[in-house]
């Protein structure tokens, strides 16, 4: 039974990815890295890391692809991206045989790795059962990590503070730019402006 | 046939493989950002599968803090290519070469 469900998530995983890389329309990716996500969840429950694969779902699938779908919606779909031109001769190949040598060097340090497990035994946090695992999760955290969960809290802070000034408009902006580009937005920008 | 952890090791180096070859071969900025996620998923399916092999729960709060660091970098990056579209029409990969470099 494992093994199937292995087997298949592996499948749904694999082709998600590639679909990610392949697709020419980036919406078309978003939806691919969903079903890659959903297939990573599958993994967890059958990892018995279930408190994972719930936050897998509600975070991954849930915010970050949104956030990824809302910006493409924003800009419009850059179409301009033709995935039969290669732009520089030789990109491909050489990606490739890349990939290739990095998939190489990890399977043989994770093999490794596994065939000469080292654990240190007092830092051991037994997993126990499924049904404790959000349980133990939490009591961890909050008791031996406390303090990386403040840090995780300030950096959050820190990307929701920099994503406002990196998305505010500075003052006085780029008339001449918007002229340039013959953008609709300008006679908004115009109004606005006078308006101030 | 039995799932042993050496399996689902082979499965996340190939998804961390196709990532890193969709880093490098694609130059849509949104595309990039997809392809760091797959990496990082690559990532907690390792964690998570040694975590269980060696039964320590460390594996599992380290996929927690790896969620929160791609969160973070997913709102960051999106920011920067929306402020860059909002200058020019197009923001390739290979448009930010006036960046320097």
């Amino acid at each position: 039974m494992e093994t199937v469900v292995f087997l298949i998530s592996a499948a749904v995983i694999l082709s998600g990815a590639l679909g990610v890389i392949l697709s020419n329309n980036p919406v078309h990716s978003a939806l691919f890295m969903v079903q890659t996500l959903f297939g990573v969840a599958v993994l967890f429950v059958l990892l018995e890391a279930t408190f994972l694969a719930a936050i897998q779902v509600i975070v991954y699938a849930g915010a970050i692809v949104i956030l990824f779908v809302f910006v493409i919606t924003l800009l419009g779909v850059d179409r301009a991206e033709d995935l039969r031109v290669e732009p520089i001769s030789g990109q491909r190949p050489l990606a490739v045989v890349l990939g290739v040598s990095i998939f190489g060097i990890i399977l043989t340090v994770l093999i490794a790795a596994v065939g000469s497990p080292t654990v240190i035994q007092e830092a051991n946090i037994p997993i126990g059962d499924a049904a404790d695992n959000t349980k133990l999760l939490g009591e961890t955290l909050f008791s031996k990590q406390v303090f990386s969960v403040e840090l995780t809290a300030l950096l959050l802070t820190v990307a929701v503070v920099g994503a406002v000034v990196l998305s505010t408009r500075p003052k006085g902006l780029l008339i001449s730019t918007l002229e340039e580009q013959g953008d609709d937005v300008l006679d908004d920008d115009l109004e606005e402006t006078g308006k101030e | 046939m039995i799932i042993t952890t050496t399996w689902y090791l082979s499965l996340s180096a190939v998804l961390f493989s196709i990532g890193a070859t969709g880093l490098l071969v694609r130059r849509n900025p949104l595309i990039m950002f997809m392809c760091i996620e797959l990496m990082l998923n690559a990532v907690n399916i390792t964690f998570v599968s040694i975590g269980s092999h060696l039964n320590d729960l460390g594996g599992q709060l380290a996929v927690f803090f790896v969620l929160v660091v791609a969160a973070a970098e997913v709102v960051v990056g999106l920011a920067l290519v929306v402020a860059i579209m909002r200058r020019r029409s197009r923001a390739n990969a290979d448009d930010l070469k006036i960046l320097g470099g």
